[in-house]
């Protein structure tokens, strides 16, 4: 990879030239990132950066905006929201995605290939047709359940999201459950089996610990489709039910507000945790399969 | 040829086959919940969204006489139908306006004919108004002309059987009539340049996500462990952060008083007045869907390029190849996996895509999607919408399909 000392100029150039190239698609994919973060300290409601702000003046920089994310209510509700739904649409993706994607794993599987495609698909099949799919059948379902059922109506809003949501995780949980089992070793579950435990007990002692990081990732991968989830949400769930990426797409739709900007920066920041743990994991994923972490 | 035994006297083959059978049962029985969920939970609903594209029940539940007496009605003949069929829909249309099925009727018709709604909603009154005798044909000619005109009745008659190919038809520019399809005039035609439009900035997104992504797996592949592993994070970061957050910052980098136009501004490169419009068109769209969707190039080139072997490359060298001949005819062969598995992943995902169109387009940057979603919730013509999306998920399924067939969906990696 480093440039040899016989290089010729004309290779000397194309090597620095092109790390510069790199160098700048890296900034590409990096900086609108980043730049949200010190543009959310706006003291003032601009979307750019105030000469004050240029100059390091301490007066161009506030937490206003973080401030009316906090008080606002419709924020607050928007946050309570997406905070209620995610982590049991994670659940729900997770555990059944887990146990279909051991079932998947086993060696003689009919239809695999047809199985897997149907149970992948909701990542591949565009999100506007999903949405208007369930956005029918839902209704629906919605109807019936309240009017047959005799259930709430604020329930049922909340299980139709939660339902949809964890149809769109569940390819996350089997892609990433199903990778860690192509290195699982068999021969461990027979072990347990031949010294007498039965089949659930070999699960939660032998199998379950090591294809826990992949269950981990996956239910991560889970979270943050139904927290970042929007064109569902918006034609299956009511303004009742608005998520913080739904009142996030309406921010930008209509009146764009810098409270926008102090959002995005929080969750950048719970993106960059989230990256965090995914990597611890797979470096222990990596240490109890015996490979390097590298 | 003695027959091998188990112990307990069955004939080894069929012991074998049992457990087999047992382990696929168990293996069924695992996958079983899930599969029932998704198949309730996403395959039903979106089937039966596809099933609106063609359905038509609509004409023959309001009208159900004046259908069935417009059978022998040929609308060529150049008459209008019998007073048969106007007292059929004297009757049909009493009952609808009881039920108030009419106006729903109407704003269906209005899809195909222009003026159908206004004619359904003032039949209201008008049929009220009717005397219950006979005559009925010179009564609704009375109330409004258009019941004389042959253009109705053909309506009625190309739209009278339970499933229409119609909002097909109107998909993809062309118009029923009593001579079969035909194309809309061109300055009527918007959905065929929209898919063309689809097409082509999906094609030239998956372009410049190739052209952008291709070096940067390189240099991830060939840097030393523990720098591209940093380096990975920036390509990381932004595949984990909120598209909504990815989105927002390109609406407010790119806006006329945003921070590139400042930038440009400060640099003297534009004036003051004349900051260039970056947003809501076609370029707009184009940066913010090439940041988006470069993670999903970069990664499976990546996981490609790391697992071929570096002596390859010196073997071309030492064998006295130029460094551009090493590249095209040993290097990049070997790459032709990743760049189809990560084409055909950003493709099928920039197809589909909603959100970052509907943010950052425009007009001219917008998608078939955007349209779908318009039809669903501003113009409520559903039939349409499902024949939009008919279509596209098609063209997505056969792409997943290839993508199966040359990589492998268990293969696609996260992260």
């Amino acid at each position: 990879m480093n440039l040899p000392i016989y290089a010729s100029t004309g290779q000397k150039v194309w090597y620095y030239s092109f790390r510069a190239i790199c160098a700048l698609i890296l900034f590409f994919l990096i900086a609108p990132i980043l730049i949200i973060i010190p543009l959310s300290f706006n003291a003032t409601d601009f979307f750019t950066f105030t000469p004050e702000m240029l100059h390091l003046k301490p007066e161009g920089y506030s937490l206003k905006h973080y401030q009316d994310f906090m008080t606002n209510g419709d924020w607050q509700n928007a946050m309570r929201n997406s905070l209620k739904i995610a982590p049991v649409a994670t659940i729900i993706a997770v555990v059944l995605g887990t146990v279909a994607a051991i079932g998947l794993s086993q060696s003689h599987v009919p239809f695999r290939r047809a199985i897997m495609a149907v149970l992948i698909s909701p990542m591949i099949v565009p999100l506007i047709i999903s949405a208007t799919g369930m956005y029918f059948f839902y209704a629906r379902l919605g109807n019936f359940m309240v009017d047959s059922m005799g259930m709430n109506a604020n329930v049922v809003e909340y299980i139709k999201i939660v339902l949809a949501h964890a149809a769109l995780g569940i390819p996350f949980v089997i892609i990433t459950v199903t990778a860690t089992l192509v290195g699982f070793d068999r021969s461990l579950t027979r072990a347990a089996a031949s010294m007498g435990a039965g089949p659930v007990r070999t699960f939660f002692k032998v199998q379950m610990p090591l294809i826990i990081p992949g269950v981990i990732s996956g239910a991560l991968f889970a979270f943050i489709t139904s927290f970042d989830e929007v064109v569902v949400v918006m034609f299956v769930g009511s303004a009742k039910n608005k998520t913080l990426p739904w009142q996030m797409f309406t921010g930008l739709r209509e009146q764009i507000s810098p409270t926008i900007l102090a959002v995005a920066t929080i969750l950048v920041v719970l993106s960059v945790m989230l990256l965090v743990t995914l990597e611890l994991l797979r470096r222990r994923s990596e240490r109890l399969r015996g490979m390097s972490p590298g | 040829m003695e027959q091998i035994q188990t112990l307990n006297g069955v004939p080894l083959k069929k012991q074998i086959a049992r457990a087999l059978f047992k382990q696929k049962v168990r293996a069924l029985l695992l996958i079983a919940p899930l599969l029932i969920f998704i198949l309730i939970t996403f395959v039903v609903p979106i089937t039966d969204m596809l099933m609106r594209s063609v359905d038509n029940s609509i004409v023959s539940n309001t009208l159900p006489q004046t259908t069935t007496s417009l059978e022998t009605w040929d609308p060529k003949s150049g008459n209008l139908p019998d007073e048969a069929a106007y007292a059929a829909l004297y009757n049909d249309l009493k009952l609808a306006i009881e039920q108030k099925n009419h106006t729903k009727l109407g704003s269906r018709l209005n899809y195909e004919s222009s003026g159908m709604s206004s004619l359904f909603r003032k039949v209201g009154k008008d049929v009220s108004k009717m005397q219950p005798t006979t005559g009925y044909k010179e009564q609704f000619i009375a109330a409004d002309k258009a019941w004389g005109d042959i253009k109705t009745w053909t309506t009625f008659k190309l739209y009278s059987s339970k499933y229409t190919n119609g909002y097909f038809l109107a998909a993809i520019d062309m118009k029923k009539t009593p001579d079969g399809a035909e194309m809309l005039p061109a300055s009527e035609r918007i959905y065929l340049n929209l898919f063309v439009r689809t097409i082509f900035m999906s094609l030239v997104i998956t372009g410049l996500c190739l052209l952008l992504g291709y070096p940067i797996a390189w240099l991830l592949a060939n840097l030393p462990m523990r720098t591209s592993n940093l380096l990975m994070i920036l390509v990381l970061l932004p595949f984990w952060t909120s598209l909504l957050v990815r989105t927002s910052a390109w609406k407010v980098l790119l806006q006329q008083q945003g921070v590139i136009n400042d930038i440009l501004v400060w640099l003297g490169i534009v004036s003051n007045s004349g900051r260039l419009e970056l947003i809501n068109n076609q370029f707009g769209t184009l940066v913010a869907m090439t940041h988006i969707l470069l993670p999903f190039m970069i990664l499976p080139l990546y996981s490609v390029m790391r697992t071929i072997p570096p002596t390859y490359v010196r073997a071309a060298k030492s064998l006295g190849a130029t460094d551009w001949t090493t590249f095209w005819r040993v290097y990049f062969p070997q790459t032709i996996a990743g760049i189809g598995a990560g084409a055909i992943l950003t493709f099928i995902l920039a197809i589909g895509y909603y959100i970052t169109p509907e943010l950052v387009g425009g007009t001219q940057g917008t998608f078939i999607s955007n349209r779908i979603a318009y039809h669903i919730s501003s113009s409520l013509n559903w039939g349409m919408a499902a024949a939009l999306g008919t279509i596209l998920l098609t063209l997505v399924l056969v792409l997943y399909w290839v993508y199966d067939k040359i990589v492998g969906i268990d293969k696609v990696k996260l992260g």
